[in-house]
């Protein structure tokens, strides 16, 4: 064993000798290779990361939320309509929502109103979210006016603003209560914009659905799982949009490696020649090739792997940041917690270290096997 | 020092930090934890759906909500009517920063 790891460590001696020997052509290679690492790894992190934080977040959402559809659009729920719901087995706890958009023209930016019962928020007071109270400088106790759509004015006291750590799912809330949810947007008593249901066994959610969707036949029941279904293809589509943008630069570096790898220089091939002719067997001559693919791919994999890292995690993607999170006038804030997808790192791992180790091997066997003295010609 | 001890020690090292990135996502640090679990609670608390990432229309403010049906709705495989989703930047004039008027004012505004 002593023997083996000493021999291994001379060969490697020698192939990093003989890579300085082409010093600025090797930077290079480990450079790109290092920097497209470094690109696919910060999609992947930044992808998996919202991903996950979208998953574990929205995992708390209402089980059902039940519109009422007229002639395919989003109607209000009439009132009568949330004890009809009451008679269907497995529905724990039932709620109208009060919600709607409002545009404020001094941000060119739409907000989302959201009532709440009045021991969270009393009439005359407004919680916002933070990205809202910081594009507009508001803070505790500061009063705000808001034109609704009938042309009247209505003036709130904030009474608190939203974490800035919860940036991501209220940027744009405010919370009123439901009296001034109601005259503020001229909303008919009794009616509201959809119905929360709590289903108490998970298994029985569909079932729910189906009774809801038969009883209710106006109405579109929306699942939990359906939420969360939706963000994955949403930000998967993101991935893959930038994915497709990127494979110019992904297929350019394959054509690189593949011709460094494969193609072998004169001076490699006499080099070559020169090991054989000095006593060196063909397969100490493979294995100091795969010593070669081997230090240059796993270097860059990892640099590149901790780069995205620090990149994603510590300095918010910056690099990609318009594209890898889009943009909005009311754009929240956000650190993403640090998310590590083991299963897309190994794909990332095989797909690069894997196919430059293998493309170097094929012509250096080739070269291996021939006769020392045609190869030195 | 041999050439080869100073590749297989940087090696070594990388390895070393990434599997302690490994160990870091598995352990997740407490403040972290705390503030995914305050996030679901709130989630849970006001009953909401969607993330706050796109407010110009309600078919990107509520991905989720939004109608099947109607004119210009999407399934979120289709692009985007608002360039929030694309590969453009918003225009400057939207994302100038406003005077900061928190402490200045008490009057409605």
């Amino acid at each position: 064993m002593r023997i083996w790891l000493e021999k291994q460590r001379h060969l490697i001696d020698f192939t990093l000798a003989s890579l300085a020997r082409r010093k600025t052509k090797n930077i290079g290679l480990l450079l790109a290779y290092t920097l497209l690492v470094f690109v696919l790894a910060s999609l992947t992190l930044f992808t998996h990361a919202l991903r996950s934080e979208a998953t574990f977040v929205l995992a708390g959402s209402p089980e059902v939320i039940l519109q009422r559809m007229v002639a395919g659009r989003h109607d209000l729920i009439p009132p009568g309509y949330l004890d009809k719901i009451g008679r269907i087995r497995g529905v724990q706890k039932k709620e109208g929502r009060l919600w709607g958009y409002y545009y404020d023209p001094v941000l060119n930016a739409n907000y989302t109103f959201m009532a709440r019962p009045a021991d969270e928020v009393a009439d005359g007071y407004i919680m916002v979210g933070n990205a809202l109270a910081r594009e507009r400088g508001l803070d505790k106790h500061n009063t705000i006016s808001f034109r609704s759509y009938s042309g009247k004015l209505f003036t709130f006291e904030v009474s608190a603003v939203l974490s800035p750590d919860a940036e991501l799912l209220s940027a744009d809330l405010v919370l009123l209560s439901e009296n001034d949810f109601r005259k503020f947007f001229e909303y008919p008593d009794g009616h509201y914009t959809d119905i929360a249901l709590s289903v108490a066994n998970p298994q029985e959610v569909r079932t729910v659905a189906a009774k809801l969707s038969s009883a209710l036949p106006d109405s579109r029941p929306i699942l939990r799982e359906e939420v969360l279904r939706t963000y994955q293809s949403v930000f998967d589509w993101r991935e893959g949009i930038i994915l497709t943008v990127l494979s110019g630069a992904i297929l350019a570096f394959v054509i690189l490696a593949w011709e460094k790898a494969s193609g072998l220089s004169a001076e490699e091939k006499r080099e070559i020649g020169i090991l054989k002719a000095i006593g060196w067997e063909t397969g100490d001559v493979i294995r100091m090739k795969t010593w070669e693919g081997l230090l240059i791919s796993l270097t860059a994999f990892l640099l590149g792997f901790i780069a995205a890292y620090v990149h994603v995690f510590h300095f918010g993607a910056a690099v990609f940041e318009p594209v890898l999170k889009g943009w909005s006038v009311l754009y929240p804030k956000f650190a993403l917690v640090p998310a590590v997808d083991g299963l897309q790192i190994a794909t990332l791992f095989f797909f690069t270290v894997f196919p430059y180790t293998a493309a170097v091997l094929v012509p250096i066997w080739r070269a291996a096997i021939t006769d020392p003295d045609a190869v030195m010609r | 020092m041999r050439p080869s001890t100073v590749a297989l020690g940087f090696l070594a090292a990388l390895s070393a930090v990434c599997l302690l990135i490994f160990g870091l996502f598995f352990r997740s640090t407490a403040a972290n934890e705390e503030k995914l679990q305050a996030n679901r609670a709130l989630v849970e608390k006001f009953g909401l759906t969607d993330l706050a990432l796109f407010t110009e229309a309600r078919y990107t403010r509520h991905p989720t909500q939004a109608d099947l049906h109607s004119a210009l709705q999407d399934h979120p495989g289709a692009f985007d009517h608002f360039p929030s989703g694309s590969l453009l930047p918003p225009p400057a004039i939207l994302t100038q920063s406003h005077a900061h008027l928190a402490g200045k004012t008490t009057s409605p505004d």
